[in-house]
């Protein structure tokens, strides 16, 4: 993965840069509990407009439960999330689409019985309006909407290399490639923030590389902001220009990859201490 | 051999979303329609076209709209018999109340009764998934066959209690009551099924009918990305039904003559749903061929011993039949429980690439 800390190098940006950007999402004070579970107690961290987040922490820790807040689809019994500078009031899982937030998850969740152009395209879904009659039609308005963002797909499908599976039913692909094409599923929501949920999961080397090389590109071609949970901790320090660091549902620290590595608190996390 | 695209490319976009991109299949349609709008009529007998083909088109438009709800959109309904009575009955209605209407336009419009209805009792979809939602809709099938008998107003007050189609005529041709020829029937029931059947291949494969699939494969994801789970849901619910009122109305219409309460049973349901899981899921063409199968195959197996000069009883030929193609049933699904539609798939593909195994 060195190639990819050279990238990161000459990218436009450094990182020391990255404190003066702009604040795209903020959580304050979150708390999240089933009942008397506590998944995430009283925590706070921003999201800045072009960078790549990481969320890291031990299994169990509250990440995933930390995006599904993020996205709408739990909604925290305390503490408030700011998006683009206003405090969201609590909102519909499907709202989040149109709000510019786009995912994919850690157990891929493709539409199975469609083809690869299906999934992505089922993307563009909120961006497509032709209503029912014209759809009954075909001919005309909705098929030149089709057609138009057909042209936005393909440059995805080009992006991702995947040309060669366009119209094979997503469930009979490897998992390496289903991965991607979930991944070229949220790109074609252009979304302002991505979340991937364990994008690296299960992959061997290679398919790494491929996915860590979509993820910076993705970031530094569409300007995408990036926030990503991994288990991989060589991909994450490369990829990501700030970490948080859960465990039992509190952030035990926050700053770039140097930093949290050389954590007291990150360490122990990770390697067991004895109480 | 004959069967693949070599040589056939496309140079935009609009050709590579052709209904049918490949030439053979475009070609194959177009003689099945030829066969369907001129060698039968010109060519069957009245039996032929009142016992097979017009139950036969009526079967296949009820299993596109049950196929739309479940195959396409992953909601499982055993009310399909109930809406299709309801078509049945709102064209009785809206032929008593506008007597000098054209008879086939008040067939299309009765699907909006259904659709309405049908909307209402996919309310629970929003909560209730998979087998739950089907005991659900079993309400619906009660309940409405319920209001059949209880509401006289629907059959008119008529002693009997069923709704015998009115005499209406089109353009001067007797298109329903009982001097239409089986002709003119024939060609009504051809005509709004190859419509309707187009339309909905439109629909399915843009935006609205991605949505639909997006919901069956994975409510969760679906929802993420924008899709509004109720307004979706009610929107199958909708469309079904409307298709499966006007089929429902056209079994009265153009078929039966006659028609009470029973006839929209969930016997019905079961049948339509039959076809349906037979035919292939999530396939318009596939429910012309369960319907085929489930309607056809019994008519004509009830002839195959008298054909073949065995003297039997009705009653024996009657159980054999169901023997039968139960056994049928049960030897497809085992073969492909995908369905009709999944084998002609694999069949297809096997020609592509023909002599080669691959």
């Amino acid at each position: 993965m060195n190639a990819i800390v050279k990238e990161k190098a000459v990218a436009p940006e450094p990182a020391a840069e990255t404190a003066k950007r702009e604040v795209l999402l903020k959580v304050d004070n979150v708390s999240l509990s089933f009942g008397g579970v506590k998944a995430i107690t009283d925590i706070s961290f921003d999201i800045q407009k072009g960078e790549i987040r990481a969320i890291i922490g031990p299994n169990g820790a509250g990440k995933t439960s930390m995006l599904n807040v993020i996205n709408g689809f739990y909604h925290p019994q305390e503490g408030t999330i700011t998006w683009q500078g206003k405090v969201r009031r609590k909102m519909k899982p499907y709202e989040a689409a149109s709000n510019g937030i786009a995912r994919t998850f850690q157990n891929v969740a493709l539409f199975k019985g469609m083809t690869t152009l299906d999934n992505i395209m089922s993307g563009r879904s909120l961006k497509m309006h032709r209503n029912f009659f014209w759809q009954l039609l075909w001919h005309g308005p909705a098929a030149n909407e089709e057609i138009e963002h057909r042209k936005k797909v393909e440059e995805i499908i080009d992006f991702l290399e995947i040309q060669a599976i366009r119209k094979t039913p997503v469930g009979k692909l490897p998992y390496g490639l289903q991965k991607r094409v979930e991944l070229g599923r949220a790109l074609a929501m252009e979304p302002d923030l991505l979340l991937l949920d364990e994008p690296m999961a299960g992959m061997n080397l290679e398919e790494k590389e491929d996915m860590s090389r979509f993820i910076v590109d993705v970031n530094q071609e569409f300007g995408t902001t990036i926030a990503l949970i991994e288990h991989d901790m060589g991909v994450v320090m490369d990829l990501s220009d700030r970490v948080v660091v859960l465990d039992y549902g509190k952030k035990i620290a926050d700053g770039p990859p140097e930093e949290v590595q050389a954590n007291q608190d990150v360490i122990d996390a990770y390697l067991g201490v004895s109480h | 051999m004959f069967y693949r695209e070599a040589g056939q490319f496309k140079t935009s976009y609009k050709a590579d979303q052709a209904l049918m991109p490949i030439l053979q299949d475009r070609v194959g349609l177009a003689v099945i329609l030829i066969i369907a709008f001129a060698v039968i009529p010109a060519t069957a007998n009245d039996f032929f076209l009142t016992s097979i083909m017009i139950p036969f088109l009526v079967f296949s438009l009820a299993a596109i709209g049950l196929n739309i709800l479940t195959g396409f959109c992953g909601q499982l309904s055993l009310g399909t018999g109930a809406f299709m009575g309801v078509g049945a009955y709102a064209a009785y209605k809206l032929t008593s109340i506008f007597p000098d209407a054209n008879v086939i336009v008040m067939v299309l419009l009765s699907g909006v009764f259904s659709a309405a209805i049908g909307a209402v009792f996919g309310l629970p979809s929003l909560r209730i998934k998979g087998l739950y939602l089907a005991v659900t809709t079993l309400a619906a099938q009660f309940f409405l066959e319920w209001c059949f008998i209880r509401i006289p107003w629907l059959y008119n007050y008529n002693a009997s209690g069923a709704i015998e189609v009115p005499h209406r005529e089109v353009f001067g041709i007797v298109a329903s009551g009982a001097e239409a020829t089986p002709l003119a029937r024939y060609f009504i029931v051809l005509g709004i099924t190859v419509f309707i059947a187009l339309l909905m291949a439109n629909v399915l494969r843009g935006r609205i009918g991605r949505s639909w699939m997006m919901i069956r494969d994975m409510d969760i994801a679906a929802e993420l990305m924008g899709i509004r789970p109720l307004r979706t849901k009610l929107m199958a619910f909708a469309v079904s039904s409307y298709i499966c009122g006007v089929a429902g109305a056209m079994m009265v219409f153009f078929w039966l003559n006659a028609a009470e309460p029973s006839s929209y049973s969930i016997r019905l349901s079961f049948q339509i749903l039959f076809m349906v899981i037979l035919g292939g899921l999530g396939s318009l063409s596939g429910a012309f061929m369960g319907a085929a199968f489930i309607w056809i195959l019994p008519v004509i197996l009830k002839f195959v011993p008298g054909l073949m000069g065995i003297d039997l009883a009705a009653e024996t030929i009657e159980h054999a039949t169901f023997m039968i193609v139960g056994a049928l049933i049960i030897f497809f699904l085992i073969v492909e429980p995908h369905g009709f539609a999944r084998l002609w798939a694999i069949a297809k593909q096997k020609l592509r690439v023909w002599p080669f195994p691959y």
